[in-house]
Parts: C-alpha cells; sequence; structure tokens
C-alpha cells in the first residue's frame, strides 16, 4: 500500500454517469480502497436572497472540509467470506455502524451480518475527516464507502469469470455467492484470496442505481442489539486493559475550582484497596482496587481549593450579563399601520451527559501512551494528550471504544486527557470514571441563551422578522473550529470574516418562512464555563422562540398555526411532513380544557421534520405523585414526520426521531441546571430531570417520508428542534400562556441540594429494602 | 477483607472483599461481571438493575456483607438461563422492537422490566400504563416509547 502516496490525481467523480475513482489494493487477500472525499455532489453558488443554509450548510463545510485529504478508506473481504470496514467516525448509538454495514451489503451482494464494520482508531493523516458531529456521518461517507464496495464486488466478479469459465456479464451474484450460466457457483470465501491484487492500482467503478436497492432504505434491526440486549456489548468501562485500575477524582466545590494541597494524603493512602493519591489540575486522584473504594477515598479526602472560574455568579448575573450583550434589534422602515410583536425567550443551563459517565483508560509510559475512549474526535485528542503529557503525537495510539450515548458530550476529550494527565503522575495505567454527581456539576453545558425576536405585520403578511440570539460562550475546540479556520476561501462570501460561533450560527441557522426582511444574528460572550453542543447548537432554542413567534403571528392575524404556516413556508418538503403530521395527529381535534395540541417544524441537515403533540396540563396530570421525580404535564402523544432524504435504514431513523422528541420534551418542560454561589446545584438523574418514562409520550408515531432524493441527509440531531417547539406551542395553547423560559419548571427547585464537600454522594446501603 | 459468598447466575461463589464494598463492584472489578452498567452509584440510574432472589434490585447500593450465601444474585448475563432458553423472552421482545440504541442502560431496563411483569402477573393483573410510568430506569437516548411497546410484547410471551 506504500505506492498510493504517488497515486496520480485522478480525475473527479462524475456524477452524472456515476462513476467513479477508487483503488484495488495490493495484498494477499482481496483488499479494496476509496477515498472519502469523493464526498458530496457539489453545492450550488449563493445568490442573495435565500438564507444561506439552503444552499450551503455546516453539512457542505464539514464535506468540503473532507475533500483536500487524501483519505482511503478501506474495504477487506476475509477468507471466511465477510467484509470488514473500520469507519472513521464514531458510533454512541445513532446507528452508524448498522447504517453503514447496510451500504456496503448493498453494493456487495452480501448479507448485512456478514459485514463488521468497527471504529477506526486516530488516523491523523485525516486531518479534519475523523469528527463524528453536525449529523453528518452518512452524508460524507455514503459515496466513497459505495465506491469500494463496488470495486470489491467488481474484483470479485472478475476472479469468479476465471473459476467458473465464464465471463462476468453473465455472472450473478448474490448474498455472497457468484454463479455462472450453467448454475455453478462460487462464494466469496473462496474468492477472497483470488481475486486479491498483486500491486495497489486505480480502477474505476459504476455505482448501483437506487432502483436496484433492497438492502439500503428497508427497515434493519441494529447490528450490535444481541450484544446490547445481553451485556455483551463493551462499553469503555467494560475494559479489561492489564492494571488499568478503577481511579477517580475528587473535584472542587465550584466551578473549575483547583486544588491546592491535600492535607490527608498519607490517610487516605491507607485506606482499604486505595493505592495511588495525585494532585492533577483538574483536582485529586486516587486508584483503588474497586470503584466503591475511590469513592470512599474521594470522600475521606481533604482538600484545599483554590477558587473557580465563576465564583459568586448565578443564573441571575450570568443572565444579565447576556442581556447587555444583546446585538440591538433595527427595525427597517416599515409602513405606519403596521403592528410590531416582541417577545424575548431564555434558555437556561442543561447538562449534556450521557448515561455512561465521562471515562477513558489510559496508559502513559516514558516513551509512549495508549488511550481507550468514547471520542467523536479521536485526531484532536490524539494531539492534545500529547501536549498534555508531552509526548510527540506520533508517540500517543488513540483507540476509539463505542460509546454509552454523546449528545455533543463525546466531541470533548475531557476524560481521555485526564486520564492521560492521572497515569502519567501516577506512572501506572488507569480506568478513570466521573462520578454521576461530577458531570452535571463540573462537566460540559448546554450553554445559557436568550433570543430576542421582533416581527411586523400588515395586513396578514409579516413584512419582516429580526432575531437576536445571545449564548455564552460555546466551545468548539473539537475540531470544528479548526475546520472552518482552514476552510474559509470556500465559504459563501462574507461568512469569512465572523468568529467560529457566528459562522456556525449562519451555516445553520434557516427560518424557513416568506416573512419578508429576515435577519439573525448571533453574539457570543462569557467563556469562563464548560460548554459544548447538546444534540444539536443553537437549532432547538432558536427554532423554540421562532416557532412560539409563529403562533403568536397566526393568532394575530386570526389564522389556524397549520394554516398559518402553510401559507408561509417557502420549502415544499417543510410543507409535506406538516400536512403530514397535521393528518396523522387530527389536527383540531377538540380537547378539553387544559389538554391542547402543537405543531411546529424544522429544516435544517438537507431535510425537513414536523412535529404534533398532545400536552396534558391539567392540575390532576400536573400533580400526579411519583416519588422524587418531576412530573408536571405530560406530553401524551407525539407524531413526528421526517424527510431525510434518502433513507438507508428507516428503523434506526425512527430510534433518532425518537430519541429527538424524549429530548425535547426534556428541554420544554423539566430539563436544567441552577447555577448559584459559583456552582451547579445538580448532582444526581433524580436532581437534572432528563424525561424518564412517567413523562414519556402514552402514543408515539413517526412517519419516515418517501423521498427521491439520491443523497443521505442527517438523522441523529435531527428530531429535537421541532419537538421541543412543538411541546412549548402545545403548553402555551393548553395554559392560554406563552412560556418565555425554558424549561417552563425551573423556577421550581425540586430537590434537596446535596453537599459540595465531599463532592460526591456516598453509597446507599438499603437496596435490598426496594426491590420489587 | 471478609470472605463473601452467594450464587451468581446459578453458580457459587466466594470473594475476598471488605464487608461494605457495594455489590456493583463487586461484580464489575472483582468478578468481572460487566453487564450491570454504573450510571449514578446512588440508587436512581437504575443501569445496575438486577435480581435477587427474583427481585429487581440495584447492587449499587448493597454491601457485600449483606448477600448471604444462599441469596441468588441474576445480572443480564444470567438471565436467559432462569427460562432454561438461549435469550428470555423479554431480551427476544427487545430484539424484536430494536429498543436499544447506545445500549448502555439496556441491561438494566431489561431486569427492571422482567421483574415488573412479575410483579404484575403475581398480583393477577394485566400490564397498565401506570405500571410502565413506575420504571424509573433512564435512558438518556430517549427509547422509552419502543421500551413500553417491548415490555408489553415480554409480557405477553413470559
Ligand atoms: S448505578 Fe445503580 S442505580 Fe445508578
Ligand atoms: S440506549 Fe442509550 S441510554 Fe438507553
Amino acid at each position: 500500500m506504500t505506492d498510493l502516496e504517488s497515486r496520480p490525481p485522478f480525475a473527479r467523480a462524475n456524477l452524472r454517469r456515476r462513476t467513479f475513482v477508487g483503488y484495488l489494493l495490493g495484498g494477499a487477500t482481496l483488499a479494496v480502497a476509496a477515498d472519502l472525499s469523493l464526498g458530496n455532489p457539489a453545492y450550488a453558488a449563493v445568490p442573495s436572497l435565500p438564507q444561506i443554509p439552503e444552499l450551503y450548510d455546516l453539512g457542505d463545510l464539514q464535506t468540503d472540509a473532507a475533500r483536500p485529504t487524501a483519505n482511503l478508506i478501506r474495504i477487506v473481504i476475509n477468507t471466511d467470506g465477510t467484509a470488514s470496514f473500520e469507519l472513521p467516525r464514531m458510533e454512541v448509538g445513532q446507528g452508524i455502524t448498522t447504517s453503514t454495514a447496510m451500504i456496503i451489503a448493498e453494493e456487495l451482494d452480501l448479507p448485512v451480518d456478514k459485514v463488521h464494520v468497527s471504529l477506526a482508531p486516530a488516523r491523523p493523516e485525516l486531518m479534519f475527516n475523523q469528527l463524528t458531529g453536525g449529523s453528518n456521518t452518512t452524508v460524507s461517507t455514503y459515496t466513497p464507502i459505495r465506491v469500494a464496495a463496488a470495486i470489491a464486488r467488481n474484483a470479485l466478479l472478475g476472479a469468479a469469470a476465471i473459476e467458473l469459465g465464464s465471463i462476468v456479464a453473465l455472472l450473478t451474484s448474490k448474498e455472497g455467492v457468484i454463479t455462472g450460466p450453467t448454475g455453478a457457483s462460487v462464494s466469496y470465501a473462496d474468492l477472497a484470496t483470488k481475486a486479491a491484487s498483486p500491486t495497489t492500482q486505480a480502477v474505476s467503478v459504476t455505482l448501483a442505481p437506487r432502483s436496484s436497492f433492497t438492502v439500503i432504505g428497508t427497515p434493519q434491526n441494529r447490528v450490535d442489539a444481541l450484544a446490547a440486549v445481553t451485556g455483551r456489548k463493551t462499553f469503555t468501562l467494560d475494559l479489561e486493559i492489564p492494571g488499568a485500575l478503577p481511579t477517580m477524582v475528587c473535584r472542587p466545590p465550584t466551578l473549575n475550582g483547583s486544588p491546592r494541597s491535600i492535607s490527608n494524603r498519607a490517610q487516605v493512602l491507607a485506606m482499604p484497596g486505595v493505592t495511588h493519591v495525585e494532585a492533577v489540575d483538574t483536582g485529586v486522584a486516587v486508584r483503588a482496587a474497586t470503584f466503591g473504594q475511590c469513592i470512599d477515598a474521594v470522600r475521606a479526602l481533604v482538600v484545599v481549593w483554590n477558587p473557580g472560574s465563576v465564583e459568586g455568579e448565578s443564573d441571575a448575573t450570568v443572565l444579565a450579563k447576556l442581556r447587555a450583550a444583546e446585538i440591538p434589534l433595527a427595525v427597517p422602515p416599515i409602513p405606519l399601520l403596521a403592528q410590531t410583536v416582541e417577545a424575548e425567550f431564555t434558555f437556561m443551563f442543561r447538562s449534556s451527559a450521557a448515561l455512561e459517565p465521562n471515562c477513558a483508560v489510559a496508559d502513559v509510559r516514558a516513551d509512549h501512551a495508549t488511550v481507550w475512549a468514547g471520542l467523536k474526535a479521536p485526531i484532536v485528542a490524539q494531539t492534545e494528550i500529547a501536549a498534555a503529557v508531552g509526548l510527540p503525537v506520533e508517540k500517543v495510539t488513540v483507540n476509539v471504544v463505542t460509546g454509552g450515548g454523546s449528545f455533543g458530550h463525546k466531541l470533548f476529550n475531557d476524560a481521555a486527557v485526564e486520564a492521560a494527565k492521572i497515569s502519567q503522575k501516577m506512572g501506572v495505567p488507569v480506568k478513570l470514571m466521573w462520578h454521576r454527581a461530577d458531570e452535571p456539576r463540573q462537566g460540559r453545558v448546554h450553554p445559557m441563551a436568550t433570543s430576542r425576536i421582533r416581527a411586523t405585520v400588515l395586513l396578514g403578511q409579516v413584512l419582516t422578522f429580526e432575531q437576536r440570539h445571545t449564548s455564552v460562550s460555546t466551545d468548539f475546540g473539537h475540531g470544528l473550529g479548526e475546520m472552518i479556520s482552514h476552510n474559509l476561501d470556500k465559504l459563501p462570501t462574507g461568512l469569512g470574516n465572523l468568529g467560529f460561533a457566528e459562522t456556525i450560527f449562519t451555516l445553520t441557522q434557516e427560518l424557513p418562512y416568506d416573512f419578508g426582511v429576515v435577519t439573525q444574528l448571533l453574539n457570543e460572550c462569557d467563556m469562563r464555563f464548560n460548554t459544548g453542543s447538546m444534540r444539536n447548537i443553537y437549532s432547538p432554542d432558536v427554532a423554540c422562540a421562532n416557532e412560539l413567534m409563529v403562533d403568536r403571528l397566526a393568532a394575530l392575524t386570526g389564522q389556524d398555526p397549520v394554516a398559518f404556516r402553510l401559507a408561509f413556508l417557502k420549502n415544499s418538503r417543510v410543507k409535506d411532513v406538516l400536512r403530514k403530521v397535521a393528518a396523522v395527529g387530527q389536527w383540531g381535534r377538540s380537547m378539553p380544557a387544559g389538554m391542547a395540541q402543537g405543531v411546529a417544524v424544522h429544516s435544517e441537515y438537507k431535510g425537513a421534520t414536523a412535529v404534533l403533540v398532545e400536552i396534558d396540563c391539567r392540575p390532576a396530570t400536573v400533580n400526579r405523585p411519583i416519588v422524587n421525580g418531576v412530573t408536571g404535564p405530560r406530553v401524551t402523544k407525539a407524531v413526528i414526520a421526517v424527510d431525510a432524504g434518502l433513507v438507508i435504514n428507516p428503523r434506526g431513523l425512527e430510534a433518532q426521531m425518537m430519541g429527538g422528541v424524549s429530548d425535547g420534551i426534556a428541554l420544554a418542560l423539566t430539563s436544567s441546571l441552577h447555577l448559584r454561589d459559583g456552582h451547579f446545584l445538580e448532582a444526581s438523574w433524580d436532581n437534572y430531570f432528563y424525561t424518564r418514562e412517567w413523562n414519556a409520550p402514552l402514543d408515539f408515531q413517526c412517519i419516515v417520508m418517501p423521498s427521491t432524493s439520491e443523497q443521505p441527509g442527517g438523522a441523529g440531531e435531527a428530531g429535537v428542534a421541532a419537538s421541543v417547539s412543538a411541546v412549548a406551542c402545545a403548553y402555551a395553547r393548553a395554559t392560554g400562556t406563552m412560556p418565555t423560559r425554558f424549561p417552563i419548571n425551573h423556577d421550581q427547585l425540586s430537590f434537596t441540594v446535596k453537599p459540595f464537600v465531599p463532592p460526591i454522594p456516598e453509597s446507599p446501603t438499603d437496596g435490598l429494602s426496594h426491590t420489587f | 477483607m471478609g470472605q463473601h459468598t452467594f450464587i451468581l447466575n446459578g453458580s457459587t461463589v466466594t470473594v475476598n472483599v471488605d464487608d461494605d464494598v457495594r455489590l456493583l463492584w463487586v461484580l464489575r472489578d472483582v468478578l468481572g461481571i460487566t453487564g450491570p452498567k454504573y450510571g449514578c452509584g446512588i440508587n436512581v440510574c437504575k443501569a445496575c438493575t438486577s435480581h435477587i432472589n427474583g427481585k429487581a434490585f440495584n447492587p449499587c447500593s448493597v454491601q457485600v456483607k449483606d448477600i448471604g450465601p444462599t441469596d441468588q444474585v441474576t445480572t443480564i448475563e444470567g438471565l436467559p438461563a432462569t427460562v432454561g432458553a438461549e435469550l428470555h423472552p423479554m431480551q427476544e421482545a427487545w430484539l424484536e422492537n430494536d429498543v436499544a440504541q447506545c445500549g448502555y442502560c439496556q441491561p438494566g431496563q431489561i431486569m427492571a422490566a422482567v421483574a415488573k411483569v412479575n410483579q404484575v402477573h403475581a398480583a393477577g393483573r394485566e400490564l397498565t400504563d401506570a405500571d410502565l410510568d413506575e420504571i424509573r430506569n433512564i435512558c438518556r437516548c430517549g427509547t422509552y416509547s419502543r421500551i413500553r411497546t417491548a415490555i408489553r410484547a415480554g409480557a405477553e410471551a413470559m
């Protein structure tokens, strides 16, 4: 494979003839490759009027970022007749290993279960093209993977023709077996070595037309489903790396504090099971035989702390800073008789923690470091770990492990870098786990934000729609930032001068309505928090504010919310999903007082979603008793329709939409962090109220729209924005009051705050009195 | 250091570990049984849900000394054997409905679901929405709707 470097430049894909160039790799068994930068079809030039994301969005930027680097992805045909592929992306539950196996199975004529998709370790040569985010995986890998698989199939056919004494044109391939005109057949297992190429060579291939698909577009269960339900699916904390004993960190009482001194190190070192106690910049690390003993040691530590980054600050002080940083609205001249509607919405801090806590295994030696973790940006992790432990990048091996959820969390390398530092300091391998309490209190949060909107209306027409979104600074230090700075020249005119955050805002936000003069601007301030983007960057907040305003405008002009939207929506795909949920969800059916329907749309990731929900805000429901649980209004029914372009796996897409609805319910009604006196109060899943079974819709329906598109769209995040918006709109209609702060229950602190010293709670001992 | 004996997934095991270590860590860190997951350590998330003598419990909140030699602890790994099959009907229902996303919560969800259905059946009732609302297990991927469907299907087959 060494001669790949010097291969001649090849012609770009000719999309009309759908002919692509890839490689047969020299080797003992059949191995093929394609350039990951084959990417997307070209985008249109940017005319002045439509909003930017309609033409060139964040996904295009990510796809473009891949173009300049030669990034080979390889498929190997094994001698047992299976195919193997290392996906340079990360599986966190979104189903990309399944959809990737389906794409390969389709082009290769292999059953899906004979395709093994694993996650590639950090591959620095891929540069920006090993980032899992922006719901971009399938969009950017679809074509290159198909090209590689098609080349493999051609090579297998070529070898089979010789074996069967026939010609390729007379052969058929099915389920991993190639059959000749006489009925004689040969399997991929038999052909794996015979089809191997002695040298690496560029070959061209034509892809199967969409009309011939038999796997893509059919519902498939996840490839890892059996492992998941039997407990055999392996996560980072399940790895058995020799010597990597359980390790936890005693963290500061205020956000981002640091240890000054340890008062009782010797005493803690003498505790049962404890092997090491060392201070690092984020706290004091302890390593012990079991995590239980780590918990005890963390609780026993007496540490003197330096102050944190937001001492004394609270929700109110941060909100005041946001208000002061708002870019003023500047309504263009409008006719005298026009009515003006204005509202400001506030979105509180939210924790993006997954159920699997932050964790990593690290083994740092004098001359080499190895790290295992769930990482969506492993190349950035590799660089940061190298810098943290003072090793050259090539001396750091970063293994990507399937993650127990991400929601933007695993774009960051916090646990991997911390584990590496601890391992280096202790001089032994460590298996680092964050306590649950550490996650909301010191982990990544989705920034607090405000959205001010002013619209003007005259004679049933919306003349202007202005939005000013102001947010606590969002951390894009996971590679998306670098991606943008390296691709400034590719961005549509005028974007090159914006900062990262503003660029991303402009590339993702799209008001889908014809509302006259539309301006949407972002300003970010306050960098002292550990932020990230929780399952979508700005869209859920921005869309929620917009859709509530759209309902207000509909009411002002005396129109039904669905009819009003249909009248003003620009895009037929968005209108179609809206019509679909209105029909399936029986929009307008009569409901008792205190209950209502709500509807909302969203357009992003080259797709469209619409959600219709029914909410029950009657006191008997709101106050239903659940021990230590937040109840409140219940979304009793949710109907979501999604147009995601060419759908690889409708079953997986439906699952992503279901997750999006669960997130939307939490964002609208129950989940937030409370900042008081320089720290977040939440420390448990019974403090931070993500949707639970008692708040899940009793009736959930997802409609995957048929699409004629040749191009897949994004899925992982697409369901959230319309969901939170629909729940907010339903709540407004059920209660007669438009909510302006989210989640709506943020005012009630519905739990007893756990102590900050020690930073983590003791594990209970009364588990046997809570059996059922 | 104490010696503790109990029955784990049908076999008697003996471990040398301090009395107060919670059973979850005995299972995961000492015995290498990693089906039960850690999600909180304070009996809230329910990711570690397993069975003791056929009832759901959370090993993160039980000291190993409180488990006796005749206590039967069943983790997700031992669930199929309780019905003498490759897979428990609840696991089959989970596959049928393609419930898992990241999968981290799912061993605990399945163990809780089996116990909930047993509890309802023992009371001679049919499963209701109110029963399902009592399940506290977090799924941060938000698979709740499929979980409800799967539990109903699993209950039919149990
Ligand atoms: S880890 Fe046992 S209930 Fe959360
Ligand atoms: S499947 Fe990811 S937490 Fe439930």
